[in-house]
């Protein structure tokens, strides 16, 4: 078979999956070459998470914006906005809700949706308020700890125990 | 719960690489894992050694309650020792951040090896389900229904807006990553492979290596995977991957029809090569045994190998990794010393009496 550019005999035999129906195309080895490298660079791959959140640092925040967001930090685990950034993971469930401002641009970036519409939990199981505090409570007597205040660890632990009781007691 | 005896697990393979099961001469497995956390503890970056022990503890404890009837075996993955961890990431019942990482963590699997439930791995909880071969649907269906035994005794970090939260955003929403592993080596010969990926890229779906994330696509195995887990149903991510495979094995099929009609004899010649020095090969890598295993699979599927089985190929692929080949052998092997033990392993199975009716001479 003869290529469908030029004289030479055709060794490359491409189907083209992208345009509805399958196109064939049948090239020599230069022009197959040509063709596989332009459609390599119309292509956009979907952005990865790091992209996105390096990509969302450069628009429209000035430096003293994005200072203060980078500071910024979840009242539950702790951290903190710059944190997120560098690792691309949460500290708790709670900094969904403490980030929402800014994780509705991201989401949109990389799902191109913010609302869940599968399953969902047959018990009520919306992270309640006295469940971000225990996540606080705990980390709060770890310090309490490593400090020394072990006064004030017991108290937190009271607290715990008071909380864990309630819950369970439902 | 008892104890899994790995080394009674090398010698024979899992449920989902029997070679069974629809369109299995391309469709090695089917895959859907779900991602959920705890309610009330951090997720894993903040999470303190107690913390994670806890975690370790509270899903163990329910994971163990509620599988009864599945015979879930539980393994502590921080006590196991580096080759008993490689062997679990090459049988694709753990991943090889799991294996890597450190402090309190663990992994339940069932006997058939088809349900493994990961815990402290990036989320607190990793459920997933693998089917051999185009399977999809059935593999939802079992996982769904684990997790729904799960949820009745455990809160799930759940957002009303957002769905289950996870650790990193990209998997918000459903938690859910289907995935569907190919066998492509005509695809690949054609060189049409990079075309497929970029229509894949396209519609928004992922194509990854044997072992995932980053892992090279070793012996033409090709994983396709939902990018989005947000705004889509369950179902509707089902969909989106099943409804390209069928496609996906269209074309391979039209690309060895296309072979073994314009190249029969090369083709013939490639498999029967790749036979050779895997039957005979004194000393042989990872890497050329998985390349050359892909050929002979492909040979088994057009009928040039007719003495091999198809979940006898299968089980090559993973039986010659360095952690195998090390349970199987019994003893710790450097890199040369696998490699006589890798060639020495194909032999014995590719030179059998019941295969081609001469023994191996020596």
């Amino acid at each position: 078979m003869q290529c469908q550019n030029c004289e030479k005999t055709a060794t490359f035999h491409i189907t083209e999956l992208a345009a509805g129906k399958p196109q064939e195309l049948h090239l020599c080895e230069e022009h197959a070459r040509e063709y596989l490298q332009t459609n390599d660079q119309e292509q956009a791959a979907a952005p990865g998470l790091a992209s996105v959140l390096a990509h969302k640092m450069t628009v429209g925040q000035t430096a003293e914006d994005l200072a203060r967001l980078d500071q910024r930090a979840c009242p539950v685990c702790g951290i903190t906005f710059y944190e997120f950034r560098n690792q691309g993971r949460f500290g708790c469930p709670h900094d969904y809700t403490c980030f929402a401002g800014e994780l509705d641009q991201l989401l949109l970036n990389i799902h191109g949706e913010t609302e869940h519409v599968g399953k969902c939990p047959q018990r009520s199981a919306t992270a309640s308020e006295r469940q971000m505090e225990m996540i606080r409570i705990r980390r709060e007597m770890k310090e309490a700890v490593s400090s020394e205040q072990y006064e004030k660890a017991s108290e937190l632990r009271d607290q715990l125990r008071q909380i864990e009781d309630e819950v369970s007691g439902e | 719960m008892s104890r899994v005896n790995l080394d009674n697990m090398a010698e024979k393979s899992g449920e989902w690489l029997k070679g069974e099961g629809p369109e299995s001469d391309i469709v090695v497995s089917s895959r859907i894992r779900l991602a959920r956390n705890l309610t009330d503890y951090p997720f894993i970056s903040k999470a303190t050694e107690l913390d994670r022990e806890e975690i370790e503890k509270t899903l163990r404890n329910t994971v163990t309650d509620v599988s009864k009837q599945d015979l879930l075996d539980y393994l502590d993955v921080n006590e196991l020792d580096d080759i008993d961890r490689q062997f679990l990431v090459e049988r694709q019942l753990i991943s090889r951040e799991h294996a890597e990482s450190e402090g309190a963590r663990g992994v339940a699997i069932d006997a058939g090896e088809r349900t493994s439930l990961m815990i402290n791995e990036e989320d607190h909880l990793r459920i997933q389900v693998m089917h051999s071969g185009f399977d999809l649907v059935a593999a939802w269906e079992r996982i769904n229904e684990i997790d729904d035994r799960l949820e009745q005794r455990t809160a799930y970090a759940f957002h009303s807006r957002l769905g289950y939260l996870t650790a990193c955003p990209t998997n918000v929403g459903t938690g859910m990553r289907v995935s569907v592993m190919l066998h492509l080596p005509a695809l690949v010969i054609t060189r049409q492979i990079e075309k497929v990926f970029r229509s894949l890229h396209k519609i928004s779906l992922a194509v990854r290596g044997l072992y995932g994330e980053g892992s090279q696509a070793m012996g033409d195995f090709y994983q396709i995977s939902n990018q989005i887990t947000l705004g889509k149903s369950e179902e509707e991510l089902v969909t989106q991957v099943g409804d390209v495979v069928p496609v996906l094995i269209d074309y391979e099929r039209r690309a060895r029809e296309f072979l073994q009609k314009e190249s029969h004899e090369n083709l013939h010649d490639k498999v029967s090569r790749a036979f050779g020095i895997l039957s005979t090969a004194q000393t042989i890598s990872s890497e050329e045994t998985m390349h050359l295993l892909s050929s002979i699979r492909m040979g088994v599927e057009l009928g040039l190998l007719p003495e091999l089985g198809m979940g006898q190929v299968n089980e090559l692929f993973i039986q010659t990794q360095p952690a195998h080949l090390q349970k199987i052998s019994g003893t710790e092997l450097d890199t040369a010393d696998r490699n006589v033990a890798r060639a020495t392993f194909l032999r014995r199975h590719l030179n059998r009496e019941d295969i081609n009716g001469s023994p191996e001479a020596n």
